[in-house]
């Protein structure tokens, strides 16, 4: 039986890999997605025949019910704008099993005492274990954190102690690894004291809580990358603790593949891992407001701004997170169908980071029917800027912000930006003068060839095609 | 287990990272997102520890039973929420050829 248990692991790997693979192309995605879905019913199956002596049905079975009935309804009703904080729940409550599992482990091993008793390489395991529990407590309230900042329960912009930070998290971090080797010495003898286990939930959890308040802005994708990859390695970790390959398997192909994710996503922002995780974007905020402190936006009307359209000959459109808060996409797929008409070509400008996460903005643009075709990466568009007439900026800051690239003093110099400055004209359009995610001013308003078009997304754009087609 | 099975299980973690890099190195910008919630619902596999935990406790108290029951209930939510919310995310792909040619000079 349990070659059984075995073979049927190696089988749900393998579809695990193949769906990833799968996952990496437009075409084949859905069904990537399904094969991984399969696979882990595969995975499913073969752990319930492992554990099929187990007294405990009725509790797994109500335990499985339980959370078919909570996780389903979300996945289903979520608008596409929630999708980043659900994500980040998701990871969670992920990172959250792991925490537990390392902990009914201790429980259940008196305090990891247990295994010194069968033969084998005992250390490593109770490593493993003591891993697992950090990194899985860390995940699961770093992403609660996360969560709630992209939920705007609590404050997008960065929340910190200031210069005490670093230390903080660093002592944070000590006594997270100090409690764990309490726990790894007890389990040589009679086993720790269970406080210590809880200790290291405890101070792991408020790590990962004060690691991700000071983060804001347009790092916040970078975090939720990072905890997935965090809550990926920790599932590796539980499996090795359990024996349990498609675990290790799994966990690793996220741990490995998150890492890379993160990693693209930070190179995108010219920043570091590192310097994320360790700063936000607080530290230079005062100069960049009192840069430009009294200088005055112009605002523009739904009518001017058709006929500069309708007399363009090639028109770009930077979307962000106003887009997505506005569910304007099907609005401005209209508008670009009105501009098309006309002969005028429309092209998309998507910031890699462009709204929450990554790829956030293609998501919203495809479920209106906008073709890959015109949806344009940063570093193929930033050239064409120079022979736009206009670009429309539609709920998008940061990303466009000309202060990464001039202003030395700018807390997000050195980013890459969209260079919507060069195009011959740009409307923004925003629902008031206030800054991005990011807390940020953004000189782009007060720019000379610069008007702004104040109000909610989808009804400045409607109003922009109902001009341009009575022009 | 004894060594040769852990060395093993290392084994297959170290070849299993490299699967994870060389696998995703080559993703478009536009499915990111996607990704990053399919890798989410994998690693909701940990689902099986949760199980793999009571399951094979002789006689758990009642702490381990209230801890895997929170543990299982977590892990079903990560693995059939994250698959869900994917799915739905990918189907706006699929109708898209239609849409790409209209309107465009």
């Amino acid at each position: 039986m349990d070659i059984l248990v075995y073979a049927l692991y190696i089988v749900a790997f393998a579809m695990f890999i193949l769906g990833l693979s799968g996952l990496t192309a437009p075409r084949s995605a859905v069904r990537g997605n399904k094969i991984a879905a399969a696979g882990m019913a595969v995975a499913f199956v073969a752990t319930l025949i492992h554990i099929r002596e187990t007294g405990s049905w009725l509790i797994i079975i109500i335990a499985l019910i339980v959370g078919v009935v909570i996780g389903i309804p979300p996945a289903r009703r979520v608008k596409m704008t929630a999708v980043p904080q659900l994500v980040a729940l998701f990871n969670g409550v992920g990172g959250g099993t792991v925490a537990l599992i390392a902990w009914g482990e201790f429980i259940d091993s008196d305090g990891f005492t247990g295994l010194h008793a069968a033969s084998g390489p005992v250390l490593p395991l109770v490593i493993a274990s003591l891993f697992a529990a950090i990194i899985g407590s860390l995940s699961f309230w770093g992403s609660i954190v996360a969560f709630l900042k992209l939920q705007q329960i609590l404050p997008g912009h960065p929340l910190s102690v200031g210069r005490l930070q670093q230390p903080l998290n660093a002592i944070l971090f000590l006594g997270s690894v100090v409690a764990a080797v309490i726990v790894g010495i007890g389990s040589v003898g009679t086993g720790a004291d269970p406080v210590w286990f809880g200790a290291i939930l405890v101070v792991a959890g408020v790590l990962g809580v004060t690691t991700v308040l000071p983060i804001g802005g347009a790092d916040m994708p970078v975090v939720i990358s990072l905890l997935n990859a965090l809550t990926g390695l920790s599932a590796a970790a539980a499996g090795l603790a359990l024996n349990n390959i498609a675990m290790i398997v799994a966990g690793m192909i996220v741990g490995a593949s998150g890492t890379i994710l993160t990693n693209l996503m930070a190179k995108a922002m010219n920043r570091s891992i590192l310097s994320i995780v360790a700063g936000g974007f607080g530290g230079a905020k005062g100069a960049a407001a009192a840069s430009s402190g009294d200088q005055i936006a112009k605002s523009t009307s739904a009518a001017d701004a058709a006929i500069k359209l309708a007399y363009a000959n090639q028109v770009i459109i930077v979307p962000g997170y106003g887009l997505a808060v506005a569910q304007a996409q099907h609005a401005v797929k209209d508008m670009a169908k009105v501009l098309e008409a006309r002969g005028i070509e429309v092209k998309f400008a998507i910031h890699p980071v462009a709204g929450r996460m990554p790829g956030h903005m293609n998501v919203l643009l495809a479920e209106a029917d906008v073709s890959y075709d015109a949806m344009k990466e940063m570093d193929d568009i930033n050239g064409e800027f120079s022979r736009t007439d206009v670009t429309i900026v539609i709920g998008a800051n940061d990303v466009t912000n000309p202060a990464a690239r001039s202003d030395p003093n700018s807390p997000i110099f050195g980013m890459p930006v969209l260079n919507v400055t060069e195009s011959r004209s740009v409307i923004v359009l925003k629902r008031s003068m206030s800054s991005g995610f990011a807390g940020i001013e953004n000189p782009l308003f007060f720019g000379e060839n610069t008007t702004m078009l104040f109000g909610d997304a989808k009804k400045s754009v409607a109003q922009v095609t109902e001009e341009l087609k009575a022009l | 287990m004894d060594y040769t099975g852990f060395l093993a299980n290392i084994a297959i973690l170290v070849l299993s990272g490299f699967i994870g890099f060389a696998v995703i190195s080559k993703v478009p910008n536009t499915l990111h997102t996607p990704l990053m919630s399919g890798t989410n619902a994998i690693h909701g596999i940990v689902v099986l520890g949760a199980l793999v935990v009571l399951g094979t406790a002789e006689n758990p108290g009642l702490p381990l039973q209230i801890i895997s029951f929170v543990a299982i209930v977590f892990g079903t939510v990560n693995v059939i929420g994250g698959f869900v919310v994917t799915d739905r995310m990918l189907a706006m792909f699929k109708t898209r050829p239609t849409a790409s040619t209209d309107g465009k000079n």
